[in-house]
């Protein structure tokens, strides 16, 4: 009886293992799944959130109060900028800032609220999603929040999606430095919490990123899966690798992955409309 | 109750406890460590009914556990860690049902074997996500938090179990 389980068992993975090469035949399962238990997790998040409400009530106290502080701090530093009318230390921060803006205007976006979340025990970091193929949404596509970069999507059944956060280990974004336009890929180091740092490596090993550069998605053709210029961190310390003479910086993501609530997949991008108008060869 | 409806229930159980696992027990997780519903369900069937028992329970619940969204690794995975677990623990009861430090002691114990299986897993698969140095860390912390509710799940879930049971084995 143990012995036919764990042949099973081993089955189903040999079965799935191989889904990097050619799809696997348990895809079509998995999307069953999905589509029941999305829902599910979906009425389960919503009918108990008052009482999931409660350790995040705490935490926002403290945190409240915290950032009362900050922000009363960061008033008065800025009212000192303001008389001294030199404000150039934070053009960068506001440039970014209107970049963003200009690119949200350029999308087009389908909001999504997270309903599950994996465990720490599974070693990976993915979320579900409360939006599937009937909202238009589908494997490869950019997911964001109003902080910046959260993930892409990876699996999608009608109701539901998994998306891949890219605090992940096993995932990485090309990326762009806001002030040099450097490019270089930001891998994950799998930790949620606050210290959870994303890693970037430049392509060009001569180039060392500074402390508090914005890293900007590179994008790739058709805005798949990450459409280009979405803020993913600012830099918060660089160090260099003996072994691979390339400089890595330790990038600070935007996005806070232990408390995501409201996200946006993106369906559309400007730049993805030119490159259909163009058939595609727009480069 | 007739073996189909049993069935039936138990099935409804699993799938009760992973989607609670996924979407409740999320916002009480420490540092991303979520305690292991499904485990505990699997450790409550080997301590009312043995190995063979909850071996079958535990490839179901690792089954759902594998498939269901934001699961991400290969299937499986949670499958064979929980058949294992199942085993493992039924063959450990031995004849009598445990006292209570005892059933917190085999909580421990499933839960180490358990989540290093999953690693151990991860490991041979190349999963980008499992290093020993994130195992090593992951593994107390899961343990500590799934024997933190055991007085809270364990004794509902075996009474459960126990209604469960056929009563006309003698």
């Amino acid at each position: 009886m143990v012995g036919l389980l764990v042949l099973a068992s081993l089955t189903v993975l040999t079965l799935d293992a191989r889904r990097e090469d050619d799809g696997s035949p348990l895809d079509s399962l998995r999307t069953g799944v999905g589509s029941v238990l999305g829902p599910a997790q979906d009425g389960a998040t919503s009918a108990l959130r008052p009482l999931t409400d409660i350790p995040k009530h705490f935490e926002q106290v403290a945190e409240l109060r915290d950032r009362n502080q900050a922000l009363q701090a960061a008033n008065d530093q800025l009212t000192q900028q303001l008389r001294v009318a030199g404000a150039n230390a934070h053009r960068d921060a506001e440039l970014g800032g209107v970049d963003r803006l200009a690119n949200t205007e350029d999308l087009d976006v389908v909001k999504a609220e997270v309903v599950g979340m994996g465990a720490a025990q599974s070693f990976s970091r993915t979320v579900s999603i409360d939006v599937g193929t009937r909202d238009g949404v589908a494997p490869d596509l950019t997911v964001i929040n109003a902080d910046g970069l959260v993930g892409r999507v990876v699996e999608s059944s009608a109701t539901t999606s998994t998306v891949l956060l890219i605090i992940d280990p096993g995932s990485t974004v090309g990326g762009r430095l806001g002030e040099s336009m450097e490019l270089g890929f930001i891998d994950g180091d799998g930790d949620l919490s606050a210290a959870g740092r994303l890693e970037l490596s430049l392509v060009d090993h001569t180039v060392s990123p500074r402390e508090g550069d914005v890293v900007v998605t590179w994008g790739s053709r058709g805005g798949a899966p990450y459409v280009a210029g979405i803020p993913v961190g600012s830099v918060e310390s660089v160090h260099s690798s003996p072994a691979e003479l390339t400089q890595i910086a330790e990038v600070r993501p935007f996005v806070d992955f232990s408390s995501l609530d409201v996200v946006a997949v993106v369906t559309g991008s400007a730049d993805r409309r030119t490159d259909d108008l163009a058939g595609g060869a727009a480069w | 109750m007739s073996k189909a409806l049993r069935v039936i229930v138990v099935t409804a159980l699993i799938v009760v406890t992973v989607t609670l696992q996924i979407s409740i027990f999320t916002h009480f997780s420490i540092s991303g460590v979520v305690p292991d519903l499904a485990m505990l369900l699997v450790i409550a069937a080997a301590l009312v009914r043995g190995p063979d028992y909850a071996a079958g329970v535990g490839f179901a619940a690792g089954l759902v556990l594998d498939l269901a969204p934001p699961a991400d690794h290969t299937a499986g995975r949670w499958a064979l860690s929980l058949v294992v677990v199942g085993y493992l623990i039924g063959l450990a009861r031995g004849d009598a049902e445990p006292t209570a430090l005892g059933t917190v002691f085999m909580v421990a114990a499933g839960a180490f074997i358990g989540t290093s299986v999953f690693a151990l897993t991860g490991l041979v698969l190349g999963d980008p996500g499992v290093s020993v140095a994130s195992a090593l860390e992951v593994v107390p912390r899961a343990m500590l938090y799934d024997v933190l509710v055991t007085p809270l799940v364990v004794p509902l879930v075996v009474m459960l179990f126990r209604r469960l049971q056929p009563v006309d084995r003698w």
